[in-house]
Order: C-alpha cells, then sequence, then structure tokens
C-alpha cells in the first residue's frame, strides 16, 4: 500500500472541473478510489445521483476510465451486464487483459429504489464492488428522506413543523443486508480516514466476487452544515458510533475502530442543521431514542466481532 | 442442415438463438415467453452454446443487464411478455435512446388488469413510442426468420436501435407448426460477427456513456434517433432481400394478400392474418375482391408505401389487438395518417378484437366482409369505432 504522500500524487481518473457542491466528500472518495486500482482496468457505473449529474453533463465528463450511467435503481443490474460481458467476451477469446467492475449510487439509489437490483447483482456472485455513499436522503433532488435518512432528520419530505420532529423511527441498515448476501466482503468506511478507506477499497477490488461498500458521505447543503465541515462530521460520525468502521470478511466480524472516549451522539448531531430542531427540550426523547438505537447497534456488533473469534476458533 | 421440423413458436425462437449464439443473455421467466428462456438455459447447460446467461431478478434488471451487456461490446439477447415488458418500460426508452442494438423477442400478451395470461397487444402497441423496431409475425416460421434478421438489422451501422421480434402469446408461442429450420452455419453466416461502437470495456478509449443531456443537446439527439428509425426501413428491406437471396423466403415491410385489384381490405397484424387469408381464399372463389395488408413492420411504419398499396381499395377495417382508452386503436391511427394525403381515400373504420386471447373465428372474418360490404353498398360506415365480440356491446 502506498502512503498517503504518495497516492496523491497520483493523478486519478477523475478529473477537476465537475460540478459537486465544493466542500462535498464523494469527488474525493472517488479519485481516491481509481488511485487504488493499480494492475486492472477499470470500468465503473453510476446510478443516477448527484456524482452521475455533476461528473457527466454533455458534452463533458468527468471521468477518465470507462463509464455507464443508464437510470437510477439499476446500476446493480447494468454493472451485471457490463461485467457478464466481459467474461463471455474472455471466454472467447477477445479480451485477455484483467479487469475490475464498480458501482457507484447514493443511498437513494441503493437502500431504497435500487435494493432489489443491487441484491440481485450481489446474490449472482459477479465481480463487482458496489459503494453507497449514503449522505442520508435524496439530495440530488432536494433533500428527500429515504430509508437511510436518520431518526429525526428534517428533509423535505419529513419537514420538522409543529406536529413533526422530522424523519420518524430508526433508518434502514443495509450494511447488515449486504452481510446476509454471505458475499466475501462488506464494510462500512468513512471519508475522515482515508487510509482505512483506501484499504477497503483496494481489498474490495482485489478480491474476486461481489464487495459492498457503505461509505458515510456528509452532504453540506442537506445536513445544513458549512463547506469546511464535511470530514469533521464523518469523524464525529465515527467517533460517536453512529457510523461504526467494521469489515465482514467471509462472514468474520471486525470493527477497526473504537473511540477512545465515549461521545453522545449528540455532539454529532448538534453540527448540523437537520437536527437542530432537536434540540429543545420538547424534544429529548427524540434524542435519547436516537443514542439508544446508535448503543443498540454498537453493542450488537462488538458481539457480532466476539461471536466471529468463538466461531473461528471451531473452525481451527 | 435445412429441415423441416414441427416446433412451437417459442421454441423456434430458443432455436434461433441457438443458432445466433449470442455473448450475452440476460432473461426473467414469464407466461407465455418461459420456453424460449428454458429451452436456452437447456442450451447453455448443454454446452450447445457458450453464451453467458444472466438470470435476473426482475424484468426492469433484465432490460438494465442487457444495456449494460450491449454497451460492453457484445451481442445481447432476451425474451419477455406483457407485465414482464411494462416492468422494462423506462429501460425499453434508456436501451433505445442509448443505441444498443438488443434483440428481444416479445410473445405478446395482454397487460393486467383484470390479469389474463393470453394474447393481445397491449404490451407491444403500449411500447410503440419507446424507440424500438418492432417487427410482427403472423406464424412460427416468420417469427423465426424475423429473428434471424434482426440481429442484422438492429447493428447496421446505419441504425443501432433495439428490435422486438414479436409473436402472438400461445396461439403462436405454443402451439405446434412445421417451419423450415435453417443450416446452423447458414444461420451464423448470414448475421456475422459483432461489429462494437465505442464500447465499454475498450479501456484504452475510455468513453461516457448515459451522460446528463440537457436543453443544449438533447433534441438533437432524440432526432439522430428518429433518422436511425427512418433508416431501418430501407435497412429492414435490404436485410430482408438478403435473407431471400440465401434461405429463400421474402418479406416486405407489409404483406399484401390477394391486394391487386381488391376493393375491401381488412388491415392486421400477427396470427389473426393466418385466418383472414383463409377466408380471403374462400370468398375469391365466390368472386369477392377481398384483400389483406398484414403489417411487419410497426416502427417504423412504412405510411407511403401502404397508402400505395392501398390505391383503388375503397373500404378498409382496420383491426386492432390492443386499444388506446379513449381513442382509436393504435393501427387505425396510423393507417388514417398515411391514407390522409391521398387524393381519393377508401373510407375506413376500425374494429377491436382478441383482447385477453378472445378468438375470432372464420364465421367472424366473413361477418366483417359482409359489414364492410354492406357499408361500401350504403356509402356510410356506420359505426367507425367498435368491438368485435363483446358482451354488452
Amino acid at each position: 500500500m502506498p502512503s498517503l504522500q504518495e497516492m496523491a500524487k497520483k493523478e486519478g481518473a477523475f478529473a477537476g472541473g465537475h460540478r459537486m457542491c465544493a466542500g462535498c466528500p464523494v469527488p474525493i472518495m472517488t479519485k481516491m478510489l481509481t488511485r487504488v486500482t493499480n494492475g486492472y482496468e477499470i470500468v465503473a457505473g453510476n446510478a443516477t445521483c448527484c456524482l452521475e449529474v455533476a461528473s457527466s453533463i454533455f458534452p463533458y465528463s468527468a471521468w477518465k476510465i470507462p463509464w455507464i450511467h443508464t437510470a437510477f435503481e439499476n446500476v446493480g443490474a447494468s454493472m451485471s451486464g457490463v461485467e457478464t460481458m466481459y467474461r463471455a467476451l474472455k471466454k472467447r477469446g477477445k479480451i485477455s487483459k484483467p479487469y475490475k467492475f464498480i458501482a457507484i449510487g447514493g443511498d437513494g439509489g441503493t437502500y431504497d429504489i435500487g435494493l432489489q437490483s443491487l441484491s440481485g447483482a450481489m446474490e449472482r456472485g459477479h465481480d463487482l464492488v458496489y459503494i453507497c455513499y449514503d449522505n442520508g436522503a435524496y439530495m440530488n433532488t432536494g433533500v428527500q428522506r429515504s430509508s437511510a435518512t436518520p431518526m429525526g432528520a428534517t428533509t423535505t419530505t419529513t419537514p420538522a413543523g409543529e406536529q413533526s420532529y422530522g424523519r420518524q423511527g430508526n433508518r434502514k441498515d443495509l450494511t447488515r443486508i449486504m452481510v446476509a448476501h454471505n458475499i466475501r466482503y462488506v464494510a462500512q468506511a468513512s471519508i475522515h480516514d482515508p487510509v482505512d478507506l483506501s484499504e477497503k477499497l483496494k481489498k474490495a477490488i482485489e478480491l474476486d466476487g461481489p464487495a459492498f461498500i457503505n461509505l458515510l458521505s456528509p452532504c453540506i447543503p442537506g445536513w445544513k452544515i458549512a463547506p469546511n465541515m464535511a470530514v469533521e462530521l464523518a469523524r464525529l460520525g465515527v467517533e460517536t458510533k453512529y457510523w461504526p468502521l467494521y469489515e465482514v470478511i467471509d462472514g468474520e466480524y471486525q470493527i477497526n475502530y473504537t473511540p477512545k472516549t465515549e461521545m453522545p451522539v449528540t455532539e454529532w448531531m448538534a453540527l448540523q442543521g437537520r437536527f437542530k430542531h432537536l434540540l429543545k427540550p420538547a424534544y429529548s426523547d427524540v434524542v435519547d431514542a436516537f443514542q439508544q438505537e446508535v448503543d443498540r447497534n454498537w453493542n450488537r456488533l462488538v458481539k457480532q466481532e466476539e461471536l466471529s473469534v468463538v466461531l473461528a476458533g471451531y473452525a481451527n | 442442415m435445412s429441415k423441416i421440423v414441427a416446433i412451437t413458436g417459442a421454441g423456434a425462437m430458443s432455436e434461433c438463438m441457438r443458432q445466433i449464439n449470442p455473448d450475452v443473455v440476460p432473461a426473467f421467466p414469464i407466461t407465455p415467453s418461459t420456453q424460449v428462456i428454458e429451452d436456452f438455459s437447456q442450451f447453455v447447460a448443454d454446452g450447445k452454446v457458450d453464451t453467458e446467461m444472466i438470470t435476473v431478478e426482475s424484468e426492469h434488471s433484465a432490460m438494465s443487464a442487457c444495456i449494460g451487456a450491449a454497451a460492453a461490446g457484445g451481442r445481447v439477447m432476451t425474451a419477455t411478455s406483457s407485465a414482464g415488458m411494462a416492468l422494462m418500460w423506462e429501460m425499453l426508452h434508456i436501451a433505445a435512446s442509448m443505441r444498443q442494438p438488443v434483440v428481444m423477442s416479445l410473445i405478446n400478451r395482454a397487460l393486467s388488469a383484470p390479469i389474463n395470461i393470453h394474447a393481445d397487444h397491449s404490451d407491444s402497441m403500449g411500447a410503440r413510442d419507446a424507440g424500438w423496431i418492432q417487427l410482427y409475425a403472423e406464424n412460427n416460421q416468420e417469427a423465426y426468420d424475423n429473428l434471424i434478421m434482426a440481429p442484422k438489422i438492429a447493428e447496421h451501422m446505419d441504425v443501432r436501435l433495439p428490435i422486438m421480434v414479436c409473436m402472438d402469446g400461445f396461439i403462436i408461442s405454443h402451439c405446434v407448426q412445421t417451419m423450415q429450420l435453417e443450416d446452423d452455419n447458414k444461420v451464423k453466416e448470414f448475421i456475422g460477427e459483432f461489429e462494437s461502437t465505442y464500447p465499454v470495456l475498450d479501456t484504452q478509449h475510455p468513453a461516457t456513456w448515459g451522460a446528463l443531456d440537457l436543453q443544449d443537446y438533447y433534441m438533437e439527439h432524440k432526432r439522430a434517433q428518429h433518422m436511425a428509425m427512418k433508416n431501418a426501413k430501407d435497412v429492414i428491406e435490404k436485410v430482408s432481400t438478403e435473407f431471400a437471396n440465401i434461405f429463400g423466403r421474402k418479406y416486405e415491410l407489409f404483406e399484401s394478400y390477394r391486394l391487386d385489384d381488391a376493393e375491401r381490405v381488412i388491415i392486421a397484424i400477427n396470427s389473426v392474418c393466418g385466418e383472414i387469408k383463409e377466408v380471403i381464399d374462400e370468398r375469391r372463389e365466390a368472386g369477392d375482391k377481398v384483400g389483406l395488408l398484414k403489417i411487419r413492420s410497426f416502427r417504423p411504419f412504412p405510411y407511403e408505401e401502404i397508402a400505395q398499396a392501398l390505391e383503388g381499395v375503397k373500404i378498409v377495417t382496420v383491426l386492432d389487438r390492443s386499444e388506446s382508452m379513449g381513442a382509436y386503436g393504435p393501427l387505425f391511427v396510423e393507417i388514417r395518417a398515411a391514407l390522409f394525403d391521398e387524393p381519393e381515400k377508401p373510407m375506413v373504420y376500425n374494429r377491436i378484437f382478441g383482447l385477453g386471447g378472445r378468438e375470432l373465428f372464420m364465421s367472424d372474418i366473413h361477418d366483417i366482409f359482409e359489414e364492410n360490404k354492406t357499408y361500401l353498398e350504403t356509402g356510410k360506415v356506420e359505426k367507425r369505432f367498435d368491438y368485435l365480440k363483446v358482451r354488452g356491446g
């Protein structure tokens, strides 16, 4: 693995001049992705999302690698087609180099409308790395709630108001759903830790078969934060255990980072305009429920890691 | 070696796919197209083809995978029916707009609700504006021949559009007929190698596919698609001539059956045309000047050619096996448009029949010819639009 300094010197296959928001972490991830793919021909596919619309406004393109987008809900399926054609042409001797395939979608295109297509692609075993950048709402269309939206967040379809505290109930845990597909590699990563993220990208790309990475991706307009705050909010998301960094490799859980100090999730929430209304005392029960869900998820994860160690002992 | 076989329409499609041996086949089962995919899966399992199949989790994903695979740079085929194609809807347009020459067997079946598994054309007629070439077939032989020609038409550099080869569900897909199954090698040779354009797998020349296309370019791309579809008309004729030279069966954009001196004509699509021909033969024996114009290419639609073929005809009954609620049937609309600029127009009227697989017997077709005879004699079309054989009509 090259050092960060070395990696930063590599050009990467995602050009500047795209129209992502200032301060958005998604182009950082995308550029990093194209820097860790040594030795393979890389083909990328996109679901309709911020990255897709902002990187490909005809007749311009930020992509220096082959890239395909067809629709919102189907990057799993369309990239299944690309990957399968690669295998077909390889079998017929029309292609010889080693290729790797990457699909990228936001949480709307992955947790919600694209879940079936993603599930199919993973279950069928295509050699495909799926990266979801989870910014917690349909940001591309103007911050509507998705099933990844955290409890209490105000969005344009779950606005906080006299009778509502914002998004009701808990968000979906897609990473666990992907683990249940029994694929070889599932991970959660965060944009604030480039070493961890680049290692995960590399691992996912290098193993054969489907892999899934869920990336916490703070959104400047959607989270109502300043453009210089995305990385910091990603870090706090991890420090407060809202977004644990972990991997599940061949079914074995491994927590990649355990916060040194206990930090309440309000430390993360307080910096975001989408949770501002929750800081009123009237909503303390919502904040408590949020914290309980964070704790429950973390504790489950710790148990799953312990269980993986025990099971590995049996296997040996 | 070419041979006569007894085979179902769906079986003919899968045999043709075996002969073509496409690079990738993404597929999802739906009645009545299932046999196409089942047979083909067996061909894969038995090593009779070396196609990579993707057994997707829905038709939406089937067409998405078709687009991805075709854009990657190879030949792609699939099959579906009815609700399956309805679920593909969004992707049908995208396949066409991304100019991917995907080849699909469409076994025509009614759309829900009420749920019904039998033949009508509500699926393909509803997709008539999706940008796909649509070829229709009266019987197994025609469907098989259309499917042999389909890749050559779709992949032609003046066209590069997807194509659906349609036949009536059950009536054709599940009924055994005899037909000429051509020699494997001759079929392969006729179709030739797939030629890719800016394939996604070409990492040396990375292409961006499916870009965001706003007010400043979108309309030019749409017009280019329209021009490609117009080109398809000539290409269909050219490929059909090549096909005839090799295999001996000649197809036009539409078939004119005993049309030369016909005064009263039925225009129809697909399997019902077989019965209509029988009735015409009977009536011709008795000196009745009746004929049939059978549509083969609905998209592109041969307006001028049809107007020319109908010269001298006095009355036309257009049979639609689908409908556009609150409007005339889709075929009728096209036929009227084709005739509008003619100095001497025949009387034209519309009948909806056969929805959800309802039979139309030869006696019913005799009734149609009796009715249009009365209309012609009285000089008046009593009912411009009506249903055939429906309760409470």
